[in-house]
């Protein structure tokens, strides 16, 4: 596990200079980038490590200890954990090495017809691959614990982790299709053309959800860590296992919102798609309502009275109160952004613009982010057997980030409305229409400043808790709830909300698909990167 | 005192379950509003054409790209994308007509955004993409590609130029008009 951690956090720091030297090289700080290969290669790198390998290990990582917390079993199957490790890393050197050679500058999200070297896809497969050994190993605990526990109800951590692992498997099928029988063959050489729609249309089943599976450790992290570090309680159980089925549920059939501007998928489609998004905030929104009403039992037992007077009570000396805290607010804000570029409409304004850049690095890096350091610090001392003692280095850490993250977004939402495009190595600004976006682009510069320091900082703590002196520490424990509950048959298993699972996808993209594959003459010559016209 | 908690639990529980419902049926109900009340539309038909053909002949020969009037008075405006440049670089449209936007990609993904507009537009190779907005005052706009084509993605950025429609018509006495500097 503490491997898992290590090297995810190792990609995070590199990704994350490589976004603040991107954040550099396109202010009015110095002159023109000389090559701007150079900077695609640097975005397809940092989106590639943040996107995939940062939060497929942690949630890799955080799961097994969740099998061995929550579930008191050691985990069956190590080597084959080892082995979805090994495959991991494998992967990440796979398609690191041509990104870092300038072969395969495509950036993270694979939009065919351009196409980059073999191995970066074959890289990213092998990533998704080792994370696939992860999901059927969950699986295959859970039933080892079913089996030795008949009619128990499944503990909270490990029934929301099993639902965040068959959420990746249904999710990343989507990109693996159009990797493996679409990308693939064409970098491979095999095929000369592609259908540039239909991959669209398949990484949209991926490419949203995706952002799920990354907010799954956290939200595990707000239910069965944060009542009960802060000396709270958990509000409802019930509640808490709702909320995961419905992210299983409505994770998936959603994904057309990123196709919103592109012509080859109909509007009813993409109505649809409307809808079924503005249901994916309603487990957000519920866990907002429970974790809050959790935090509150906390600052009344610590003896807060009236309607605010809680809030004063709480113990915000402790990193996972604050850690909470700034999470909440920046997911407000992500969200509020979120629920704007569901509409449709209002996409028209923002879609593809700096907006979008900043909507989805507060929700990951703002909201989900800060929730693994918080993990991270609270996990550490069973890992390691060591205290974790730098309470006034994670504060600083954790306030580094909250105000960084604020510093780096909200300028880019500024500039989004004001119609910036993303995905640029430079801007022209003593063009007149773009000049007065210059000085948002230095803000930004010094926000990811804020966010370096903080990434720096959070591997300080972690690697002096390694030479902290040993402890005996408690056996861990996850949240209690309020008051004992009865748990619906419903809520603890998986079956009906798989089938709405699978059957909700089915409709929402099998239309779309099978139009698109009946359609004749979509595919078109494919291009490779850098190639000369 | 125990039950009392409890139902007020309840209650707040509850009240926040509306709030929720209520945002979602909302902002619904606002897109579905505006669908049919302004009919803003986001690209909604699928055409497909030939990118290794469409320079030779059809729709989006050269000859045949930029703005012209239709006979029901609105403007119809044909641009293509390829690496790295839009054709025509700078886009002439009329003030407040009603405007179709049909593009399409020569290779690979492009789109566009008009500033201060809600003009966005993806172009995908194989595909035609249709758009239908109108601009209500004179100007000029940028119009960057939007979507990362390759290494001098960042290079291509158009211009449109909204004029009163007597200078349009002017401009498109011969058929099709642009504002590209000769």
């Amino acid at each position: 596990m503490l491997w898992h951690f290590w090297i995810a956090f190792a990609a995070f720091f590199a990704a994350l200079l490589l976004g603040e030297w991107q954040m550099y090289i396109r202010s009015p700080l110095r002159d023109w980038i000389g090559n701007p290969e150079l900077y695609y290669r640097s975005v397809t790198a940092h989106g590639s490590a943040m996107g995939y390998v940062f939060p497929t290990l942690v949630a890799m990582g955080f799961g097994y200890a969740i099998v061995e917390l929550s579930l008191k079993q050691a985990l069956i199957g190590k080597r084959w954990a080892w082995a979805g490790l090994g495959l991991v890393v494998l992967g990440t050197v796979t398609a690191m090495a041509p990104v870092s050679m300038g072969l395969a500058s495509v950036l993270y999200t694979f939009y065919p017809p351009l196409i980059g070297n073999a191995f970066y896809y074959i890289g990213i497969v092998l990533v998704v691959v080792g994370s696939w050994i992860w999901v059927a190993l969950m699986s295959v605990n859970l039933h080892a614990w079913r089996k030795a526990h008949p009619g128990g109800v499944v503990p909270l951590p490990m029934f929301a982790n099993v639902a965040g692992a068959y959420l990746w498997a249904w999710t990343s099928l989507g990109a693996a299709i159009e990797l493996l029988f679409q990308i693939i063959p064409v970098a491979l050489g095999l095929r000369q053309t592609i259908d540039a729609g239909l991959a669209r249309v398949f990484f949209s089943w991926t490419l949203h959800a995706i952002v799920y599976f990354w907010l799954m450790p956290a939200y595990i992290a707000f239910y069965t860590l944060v009542p009960r570090a802060i000396g709270g309680r958990l509000y409802s159980d019930t509640m808490a296992r709702l909320s995961f089925i419905l992210f299983l549920v409505f994770s998936m059939p959603i994904g057309v919102h990123h196709l919103f501007q592109d012509p080859q998928v109909g509007s009813g489609v993409k109505f649809m798609h409307a809808v079924f998004t503005g249901l994916v905030s309603v487990p957000t929104l519920l866990t907002i309502f429970t974790i809050t009403a959790s935090v509150e039992i906390a600052g009344r037992l610590r003896g807060g009275t009236g309607v605010l007077g809680w809030v004063k009570r709480l113990p915000w000396h402790n990193p996972m109160m604050l850690a909470v805290a700034f999470s909440f607010i920046l997911l407000g804000f992500g969200g509020a952004g979120g629920l704007i570029n569901m509409s449709y409409q209002l996409d028209f304004a923002v879609h593809n613009t700096q907006w979008i850049t900043g909507h989805f690095h507060l929700i990951f890096g703002g909201a989900i982010v800060i929730m693994y350091f918080a993990l991270a610090y609270d996990l550490w001392p069973h890992l390691t057997g060591r205290a974790l003692k730098n309470g006034r280095a994670m504060r600083w850490q954790l306030w580094l980030w909250f105000v960084g993250m604020i510093v780096l977004t909200f300028p880019w939402h500024v500039v989004g409305i004001m119609g910036m495009p993303r995905r640029m190595a430079y801007f022209d600004y003593s063009d007149p229409a773009v000049a007065p976006q210059a000085i948002t682009v230095i803000i930004t510069f010094i926000g990811g400043l804020l966010l370096v320091v903080s990434g720096l900082l959070f591997l300080l703590v972690l690697a002096r808790g390694h030479r902290a002196e040993q402890i005996n520490l408690p056996e861990f424990t996850f949240s209690q709830t309020v008051h004992a509950e009865r748990t619906p048959l419903a809520l603890n298993g998986y079956g009906l909300w798989l089938a709405l699972m699978i059957g909700l996808s089915v409709v929402n993209y099998g239309y779309p698909i099978s139009q698109l594959i009946a359609l004749p003459q979509t595919s078109v010559p494919a291009v490779p990167i850098g190639s000369q016209p | 005192m125990e039950a009392d908690v409890h139902t007020s639990a309840v209650r707040a529980e509850r009240r926040w379950a509306l709030i929720v419902g209520g945002i979602i049926v909302f902002l619904t109900g606002m897109v579905v509003y505006m669908s049919l009340h302004w009919a803003a539309m986001p690209p909604l038909r699928m055409e497909t054409i030939d990118p290794a053909t469409l320079h030779l002949s059809g729709e989006f020969v050269e000859s045949n790209l930029g703005s012209a009037r239709e006979a029901d008075g609105s403007v119809t405006v044909r641009l293509l994308g390829s690496q790295y440049a839009f054709t025509p670089q700078c886009v002439l449209v009329p003030r407040d007509t009603p405007v179709l936007i049909r593009g399409t990609s020569s290779d690979v993904m492009h789109g566009f955004s008009v500033s201060d507009t809600n003009v966005n537009v993806m172009l995908a190779p194989g595909y035609i993409s249709q758009f239908r907005t109108r601009f209500a005052r004179a100007g000029e706009h940028v119009m960057p590609c939007h979507e990362f084509c390759g290494i001098g993605h960042a290079a291509m950025w158009a211009r449109v130029k909204v004029v009163e429609p007597e200078e349009f018509d002017r401009a498109a006495a011969n058929g099709r008009a642009n504002c590209v500097k000769r």
